[in-house]
């Protein structure tokens, strides 16, 4: 329904209307990115109650992939329209899993830190993705006195801080009077697929075991749950859909630059991710992509520089007052439990007793 | 059905601001950073850009065909950024619908909008991006200024026979293209007039470095008798600063981003003597120059900079070429741009090469007393073969 | 917060570790690079190192009583930084020992005032929250603070735009006349010795101030136990709210020094990474220790100048995997002693 509204605005349908412009479009597909990102981190925050900010790095890892692999190692444009698909959803997944695995291998050894310090790794460790990105170039050097030219010439691709651009596009599929948008139609579907997988994740016994991690970590290894493997599944969980959310990423934006995967990306999904509440999926859907689509239309006006002053704000407030953020534990209808009898979760921030004195 | 209508309204909402259309304007836009590390480019070129268009309007429009067009500035600050150059780029294309782009004054940043710019069949002029490969990025990419293949080799020309030095210690940022491509040339040209580059260091400008002096240790340890930095006029005060305090007191040469009177008040004494190549000088006796000056003066109260006399004329450039061209249509725009021929711009005569290159000369300048000196003027044809390009 | 405690001989075995560590490295930057070039690099590292060890001191002392990694400390030491120019240009007039002195004692004042108002608007209702609540906040007051003071003065309504600072940097006024030295090939400045000299005095009246004074008693006590020092009739409120200005005060000292050392302040982003630097450093050093903030302010200085001048990019970098190797392999830091968490 959304779908249709959206395509017939953009001129799609036979129609000629332009009311939603390329840029609208673009906006639009960023915003069905960050309910991706947002879903993964939600699953490691949220319902893990684990604290990762380090989303940026991971999405960094698929983006990149991602443009190499669709521009230097199998260059898309050289494929038909209707092969295209496959192939950069296969790129798509093969990059998410290389972010997952990432993630795996990161979570090993930091998910014995507490909170605090959890959090400082997986920060250091987006910082670290993005000074490997930018050192691209000594890295391709290096490679090429080796003798590894061919893998030397892609990685001096990526440009490092002169930024990566110019990878193939997808035009519209033409039938008849329908020009469908490719991108876009992508972009829907696989945000579709991701609320879809995460709920089925969340509402089994993997679930549940987050669930009970995130309570108290301790009680759940007294029960007979594995913490460490839950965390680390979630970790990877999380970093595969960051990764998968970079991949668009770079598609949508169609330049990648190491700046554009800072600590400060990781923070605006962590807004997203408290403004709509941890723990509610359907909290994730309404805040990313509001918070997406609003700036759009204050920049409009003129607003682009009170943004970071203003988010920050809010953060800040809602961490004061309203910790539990829009949708608290809840879930829209269609996103729901599957069956009644499930355990009263928690509020999360509220880790120590209340004090008596 | 209902859901449908609904979805639909809302989203046309959406999209009133982007519904509001004029006719009888062309619309440029214009990119420069007004705010970041070399600020003082972006805004001496918006003011040139504004003078530019307000110059024109006020003479009645420019004639396109049969009919009169008023002009219409949309200005855009990339911040130097490339992500944010690249958004406002798209933003201008795609939401304001300009018809030509003036901009973007710093290489990193010409790459991605250049980049889109091709895509979108919308001509770019750059007054000041001065690295080779700007203008190969597409056939609707030109500049304004002179490329730092030959930057370089004058740098390189006038260290070796001017100032007669041999050794020469580099310096430059290695995640900006411009600067080290600029110091690549440099050091290929110098080597090729038989000096020896000593020293080739680098800094990354991640957290926009203030402290040069791990480089500049190992860059006095190889014993140079000059220095030469690639770099903008905040990194380059601090480099002399940090130079003299080191005990390396070799004469610093530099390219065109030491333009700006910041050189002087943040490197003080340090940068006295300091030499670098530019565009053009503030002494340049010719009428146009001294008409642009004193405009310039009137309206801002300020002398222009070589960054901002480049982006007058930039649109100069431009604003002939639309005329030209008959029709207010990119395509039309670009033929006319690379049929430039002879045209009298504040930079100089301006003839586009099959690269979209103007050729046109380089001056030195030097810091004397505090203030900008002209040296002298170098042509292609100045150099030895060996090192033109 | 306590001295270093531990197994004899397991400080022995980390020392000789470490130790063994830092002379072969020197040993072989030696014989690569040259004696000369060793030393030099040397100083300035250490003159930077202090600089850290000097915000560090700050960071590790609020970290230390409310257990809060206060995110925003760097940015509150670039605020001091900047007051400092401010009030120091304008008496520049006066001579150069008023100007320093008068910056000096502005800029503490006036960023301990921001330290304990955002400790009052931000942390304080989040105390007996989640950790991560309260380390949020922090990383939104940081946020705020860069891009607020980054706003440029004509987009702003009055009567704020007299408070921001604008993108731009600002030439950080000389408020000493800095004499320049060369011993032996090595060049220095009277900055180096002073920076160095700060940095001990600083850290050896902190743990004055901390043993042996009342107020040091109330903190260590809050430190200890938040609600056994209420019952004893101690104000945690004010005591913490003391503890975030003398730490924000010390921010702004390291912020004066800072600009004297570097001479310019590159926009109101420039916090960052110091800040950043700081941190490692605390954390390094052991965290809530305060000579191990200062000894982690040295290594961080050093190993960033020597990583520096073999690659940039290495130079950057260093500090995080400097951080992820003492996280993953000694959380407690050097000289610090990790406390299980019990059931």
């Amino acid at each position: 329904m959304l779908y249709g509204a959206i395509l017939f605005s953009h001129g799609d349908l036979g129609v000629d209307v332009n009311w939603i412009t390329d840029y609208y479009l673009q906006v639009l597909m960023l915003a069905g990115i960050n309910i991706i990102v947002t879903i993964g981190l939600n699953l490691i925050n949220g319902f893990t109650g684990q604290f990762s900010i380090g989303q940026a790095g991971f999405m960094a890892i698929g983006a990149y992939l991602t443009a190499m692999l669709a521009k230097l190692v199998i260059p898309l444009d050289t494929l038909s329209l209707i092969a295209q698909i496959p192939a950069f959803l296969g790129i798509l997944v093969i990059a998410g899993a290389a972010a997952g695995a990432v993630g795996y291998l990161i979570g090993l050894p930091s998910l014995r830190l507490k909170g605090d310090y959890l959090a400082i790794v997986t920060l250091a460790f987006g910082e670290v993705v993005r000074s490997i990105i930018r050192s691209s170039d000594e890295i391709a050097a290096s490679l090429k006195g080796w003798g590894l030219s061919n893998l030397a010439e892609v990685i001096e691709g990526i440009g490092g801080p002169r930024g990566f651009g110019g990878f193939p596009k997808f035009d519209s599929l033409t039938v008849g009077v329908l020009s469908i948008p490719i991108l876009f139609t992508l972009v829907f579907v696989l945000t579709g697929l991701t609320v879809i997988v995460t709920r089925n994740i969340v509402y089994s016994s993997y679930g549940r075991s987050c669930l009970s991690v995130r309570g108290n970590e301790v009680a759940a290894e007294v029960a007979g749950v594995n913490s460490t493997r839950t965390k680390v599944l979630a970790f990877t969980f999380s970093g595969f859909f960051a990764g998968v959310g970079g991949g668009l990423f770079a598609f949508v934006i169609r330049f990648l630059h190491p700046d554009n995967f800072s600590f400060l990306k990781s923070i605006d999904y962590l807004i997203f991710l408290y403004a709509g509440g941890m723990g509610s999926l359907s909290g994730s859907i309404i805040s990313a992509s509001s918070l997406t689509v609003l700036p759009e239309f204050l920049r409009v006006v003129g607003f682009e520089q009170w943004r970071l002053v203003v988010y920050p704000l809010l953060l800040i407030a809602l961490m004061v007052w309203w910790p539990s953020g829009l949708m608290g534990n809840r879930e829209f209808a269609f996103l729901a439990a599957p069956a009644k009898g499930l355990p009263e979760v928690l509020d999360v921030t509220d880790q120590e007793p209340e004090h008596v004195v | 059905m209902i859901r449908f209508v609904v979805a639909s309204v809302l989203v046309f909402l959406l999209a009133i601001p982007a519904m509001a259309q004029q006719a009888s304007v062309i619309k440029i836009g214009g990119l420069a950073p007004t705010t970041g590390n070399v600020a003082t480019f972006g805004i001496g070129q918006r003011n040139s850009y504004e003078l530019a268009v307000e110059e024109v309007n006020k003479a009645g429009g420019l004639k396109v065909g049969d009919k009169f067009y008023k002009l219409q500035l949309i200005f855009e600050d990339e911040q130097n950024s490339p992500e944010v150059g690249a958004t406002a780029a798209r933003k201008l294309i795609n939401q304001d619908g300009v018809k030509a782009i003036l901009g973007p004054t710093n290489t990193k940043v010409c790459f991605p909008v250049g980049a889109i710019a091709q895509e979108n069949k919308v001509p770019m002029i750059t007054p000041t991006c001065t690295n080779p490969k700007v203008t190969l990025v597409g056939d609707f990419i030109f500049r304004a200024g002179f490329i730092d293949t030959f930057q370089g080799a004058v740098g390189a020309h006038f260290v070796y026979k001017t100032l007669g030095k041999r050794r020469a210690g580099v310096l430059f940022d290695n995640g900006n293209d411009y600067t080290k491509g600029l110091a690549t040339y440099f050091r290929d040209a110098f080597e090729k007039l038989g000096g020896k580059v000593v020293a080739f260091e680098s800094f990354t400008d991640e957290e926009k470095t203030v402290d040069f002096r791990p480089q500049l240790i190992s860059i006095k340890a190889a014993n140079p008798d000059v220095l030469y930095s690639s770099d903008y006029y905040g990194a380059a005060a601090l480099m002399a600063k940090q130079s003299k305090e080191l005990g390396l007191n070799v004469p610093f040469m530099g390219g065109d981003g030491f333009d700006s009177p910041d050189l002087v008040r943040i490197g003080g004494q340090a940068v006295e003597g300091v030499h670098f190549t530019n565009f053009y000088s503030q002494d340049d006796p010719s009428p146009g120059v001294r008409q642009f000056i004193k405009a310039y003066r009137a309206k801002y109260k300020d002398t222009p900079d070589a960054y901002a006399a480049q982006g007058y004329g930039a649109a100069q450039i431009l604003f002939d070429a639309i005329k030209r061209a008959g029709k207010v249509e990119g395509p039309a725009i670009r033929d006319a741009l690379a049929k430039t021929r002879g045209l009298k711009t504040v930079v100089g005569v301006i003839t586009y090469d099959q690269n979209r290159n103007p050729t046109k000369p380089a001056v030195i300048i030097r810091i004397k007393s505090g203030q900008q000196s002209f040296v002298t003027s170098v042509s292609p044809q100045d150099l030895p073969s060996t090192i033109r390009p | 917060m306590s001295v270093p405690q531990g197994g004899y001989w397991r400080t022995l075995a980390w020392a000789g570790g470490l130790g063994s560590v830092l002379v072969l490295s020197s040993w072989w930057y030696i014989a690569t690079y040259g004696l000369t070039v060793f030393l030099q690099q040397l100083i300035n590292g250490l003159q930077r190192g202090s600089i850290y060890a000097l915000v560090a001191l700050g960071f590790t002392m609020v970290y230390g009583i409310i257990e809060l990694i206060n995110f925003a400390h760097g940015d509150i030491f670039m605020f001091g930084a900047y007051i400092a120019a401010f009030v120091g240009g304008a008496l520049l007039s006066q001579g150069y020992w008023v100007a320093f002195f008068a910056a000096l004692v502005a800029s503490m004042v006036v960023t301990a005032l921001l330290g304990v108002l955002i400790e009052r608007v931000a942390y304080r209702p989040l105390r007996y929250k989640a950790r991560f609540s309260a380390l949020t906040t922090a990383m939104g007051v940081s946020i705020f603070l860069e891009n607020f003071f980054a706003l440029p003065p004509h987009a702003v309504p009055f009567p704020l735009n007299y408070v921001v600072f604008g993108p731009n940097y600002i030439r950080f006024p000389d408020l000493l006349n800095v004499q320049y030295y060369s011993y032996g090939g090595i060049y220095f400045t009277t900055l180096h010795i002073m920076d160095f000299v700060l940095a001990i005095l600083l850290m050896l009246l902190l743990v004055y101030f901390i043993h042996y004074t009342l107020i040091g008693k109330a903190m260590r006590a809050v430190a200890f136990d938040k609600d056994g020092a209420k019952l004893m009739g101690i104000n945690v409120d004010w005591t913490i709210a003391a503890t975030f200005a003398i730490g924000s005060g010390l921010a702004a000292a390291s912020g004066l020094m800072y600009g004297m050392t570097y001479g310019i302040l590159a926009s109101p982003y420039f916090g960052i990474f110091p800040g950043l630097q700081a941190f490692i450093a605390a954390v390094l050093g052991g965290i809530g220790i305060i000579p191990g903030a200062v000894l982690g302010g040295f290594l961080m200085g050093v190993s960033e100048t020597f990583a520096t001048s073999i690659n940039s990019n290495l130079g950057y970098m260093i500090s995080f995997l400097i951080l992820i190797v003492v996280l993953l392999f000694k959380p407690a830091g050097l000289l610090g002693r990790w406390r299980r968490e019990k059931v």
